[in-house]
């Protein structure tokens, strides 16, 4: 390592000085900036006072319009105002849910998403970007100065290819990027739970079309994050639809008009809203069709109509504690972000489920920025403070190995930054390459696991199988990026790659990948057992046939044949499809044994005679002079 | 548990004597460069509240909570390798190192 001097106090790293720093929460439907002034936390508002920029871009004959403005423009100019960009991250043409009609003209061949604009083709990177433009010059109009530097929160459930895709929106933007922040850490420095010493909180984000639950730990001012889940397609418009079938049957409407469906969705957000402070909301609306809609309803009412939808929020937090190992009792505060919280019945579901009174003291709208900006303050030195924040791997990391098997270098839920090295071999003699195939999943197969990436070493020094050693070394750093490395250790040669995945995953793909795992997670350790045995028995079959090339001399009369026998039986049983892996592995592994056990002796004459080759006319100090 | 070699702490006695005030020498760790931790290495003229004391070869050492979770065991040498001259952490927390060895992972 490198030699170190020793700094003046509080001098080590950057020296003092007044850096801008910005915190930007880029979501799906509003994106919102902050920024800590004279230590106090603020977001950004625009000329008009607003502090959500809807997160929408319109591309006009020569304009780039950014947010509200934008918006209008969906109506009259749907093809070139792009909404929602951010479920396009770091995505291929291909994941795109084909129940849902986009009114843009998607270029079909692209590998990632690509959209033919009025001003050309933009992917969801030069959208992002040009709302992140704005961001910033929103930050520099209010502030004064450009920031020297900032924090963009991403969900936890990122993937590699969409974290990488946020990062050069904002690089694209002009930003210089300190770090890429998971949303619920966010919201946990925005409450200053850091000034505690240590605990457990849990983050419930209900959003208006997704919910995520965060576990983190803090331990003596490190935070750590232990578990999340979630459901990608729970939010606060889920219960705006139920209010609206409420309404309709309670009014005995069907059959609506677009305008009056559009309407009475307005209304139903509306009445939802007016729940957190009122106990009963009349509901008084004209249709298109001159009906008069006038109804009364009840919180209890309310209550009752959105009950299994709080319900089903309680599924990933309970996920989320068992994937942590922790019961609720553990969870020492409950942060709420997201508007959607602002629903009394979910305050009141949370509250009684962890016996506890939740965090909800700031806008949960704002809260991610706000601890976006309180970190990227930290980052560009303005503070004492130094977190050491760690986030963590949604999926395992693993390698290919012989027989089509997963072997996991980093498990799921690692945190992050990580780095861990296994050492591996060859399979076959004078190998000299050695295929790394970077593989994510729960699976033990590799063909259930999801291919991120493929490198070759070569160089390997010509060795008999099993010598070599080949240190294997999966890196992820503090923004979640992997880099994989292969490493040679007799000669040092080196190859390595960075995983830039041409598409990501969704957190319902995790979800479901997860889950799959747990369901066949018996069929899975049966069928890897198999493979292993498979993998030993060729192995040894190999072994035993070139040994036979090479010194048929030394078989006795009748071995060959015994040795032939046993290991035809091992190749048709290895050859034969399986209904039984269990089975299968079990007489697999007795053909193994039995074919080393009548080859045994031969493998001994050899292995004497080779001693006694490399002893004849020596003596001994120099036998062990070779031999040191 | 943090200490210093002999050679490293009769270097610090004497980079303090020549500084002319100091109390002791800080260790900890901040999150930055490519390996995720970087090292941290002062001269203290007061300590702080959860500041951690150890006392090694006649000098005072001292390390954060915080840092101490990285830096247990960590034994402090000086020394010269080629041109250089400096201190070097010898930390049994470190997985694994960068290139440059000033920035590592626990």
């Amino acid at each position: 390592m490198a030699l170190l001097q020793i700094a003046e106090p509080e001098m080590s790293g950057v020296p003092h000085q007044r850096n801008i720093a910005i915190g930007i929460d880029l979501g799906t439907t509003n994106s919102i900036v902050a920024t800590v002034k004279s230590g106090e936390a603020v977001v950004l508002s625009d000329q008009d006072g607003k502090n959500l920029i809807p997160s929408v871009v319109n591309y006009g004959e020569d304009t780039v319009i950014v947010g509200r403005a934008a918006q209008k423009l969906r109506v009259t100019d749907p093809a070139n105002t792009i909404v929602s960009v951010k479920r396009f991250m770091g995505r291929s043409f291909a994941d795109l849910d084909p129940e849902i009609t986009y009114p843009y003209k998607f270029v079909k061949q692209a590998s990632h998403i690509q959209i033919n604009t009025r001003q050309g083709i933009k992917d969801s990177v030069q959208v992002s970007a040009d709302i992140l433009k704005s961001l910033k010059a929103l930050a520099t109009d209010s502030l004064g100065e450009e920031a020297v530097g900032a924090v963009i929160t991403v969900p936890a459930y990122f993937d590699d290819a969409q974290r990488i895709a946020t990062k050069h929106a904002a690089e694209l933007a002009g930003l210089n990027v300190l770090r890429l922040l998971n949303e619920p850490t966010a919201a946990a420095i925005a409450y200053g739970l850091d000034s505690k010493q240590e605990g457990i909180f849990l983050v419930y984000d209900l959003g208006g079309g997704t919910f995520d639950v965060s576990i983190l730990r803090l331990n003596k001012g490190v935070f750590e994050v232990l578990a999340v889940s979630g459901d990608t397609h729970l939010g606060g418009d889920d219960f705006d639809h139920r209010l609206f079938c409420y309404i309709l049957q309670k009014s005995n409407l069907s059959q609506l008009s677009d305008e009056d469906t559009a309407l009475l969705l307005v209304k139903s957000r509306e009445v939802k809203e007016q729940f957190s402070i009122k106990e009963k909301v009349a509901l008084n609306v004209v249709l298109s069709n001159k009906k008069i809609v006038n109804i009364l309803i009840t919180r209890v009412e309310f209550e009752e109509i959105v009950h299994n939808l709080v319900q089903k929020t309680m599924l990933p937090v309970k996920k989320a504690l068992r994937d942590a190992k922790l019961s609720k009792d553990d969870i020492s505060e409950i942060i709420m972000v997201g508007g959607s919280t602002r629903l009394l019945p979910i305050r009141q579901a949370v509250r009684e489920f962890f016996a506890k009174e939740p965090l909800t003291s700031i806008n949960p709208d704002e809260v991610v920025a706000i601890g976006a900006s309180i970190q990227a303050n930290v980052l560009v030195g303005n503070t004492k403070d130094d977190w050491l924040l760690l986030d963590v791997t949604p999926l395992s990391l693993g390698v290919e190995t012989m027989g089509g098997l997963t072997e996991k270098i980093i498990p799921r839920n690692s945190p992050i930054p990580v780095a861990r090295a296994q050492e591996f071999t060859t399979y076959k003699d004078g190998q000299t390459a050695m295929t790394i195939h970077v593989v994510q999943g729960e699976r033990e197969m590799v063909a259930d696991c999801r291919s991120l990436a493929r490198f070759t070493l070569r160089g390997i020094p010509p060795m008999v199988a099993g010598q070599p050693r080949i240190r294997i070394t999966y890196q992820i750093d503090a923004d979640g990026l992997l880099t994989v490395s292969a490493k040679e250790m007799s000669t040092g040669i080196i190859s390595q790659i960075e995983v830039k995945p041409s598409y990501g995953l969704s957190g319902d793909e995790i979800q479901s990948m997860l889950a799959e795992s747990i369901d066949n997670a018996d069929k899975d350790m049966q069928m890897r057992f198999y493979q292993e045995a498979v993998v030993d028995a060729k192995a040894l079959i190999d072994s035993i046939e070139k040994a036979i090339i090479q010194d048929s001399d030394l078989l006795l009369d009748g071995e060959m044949d015994k040795i032939s026998h046993v290991s035809m039986q091992l190749k048709v049983k290895i050859a034969r499809i399986v209904d039984d892996y269990t089975e299968a592995t079990t007489q697999i592994k007795n053909l193994t044994n039995q074919l080393n056990d009548v080859s045994n002796n031969f493998a001994s004459r050899r292995m004497n005679q080779a001693i006694s080759a490399s002893l004849k006319g020596k003596n001994v100090s120099q036998v062990l002079t070779e031999n040191e | 548990m943090i200490s210093a070699t002999e050679a490293a702490a009769s270097r610090v006695q004497a980079f303090l004597s020549k500084r002319g005030k100091g109390i002791g020498l800080r260790l900890g760790v901040k999150t930055t460069g490519c390996s995720g931790l970087a090292y941290k290495l002062e001269f203290v003229d007061s300590s702080n509240s959860d500041d951690e004391m150890f006392e090694s070869n006649g000098i005072k050492i001292f390390v954060d909570q915080k840092s101490l979770k990285y830096l247990d065991g960590t034994v402090l040498d000086y020394t010269k390798e080629g041109l250089q001259e400096g201190f070097k952490f010898t930390n049994p927390n470190v997985k694994d190192e960068c290139g440059c060895g000033e920035s590592f992972t626990v």
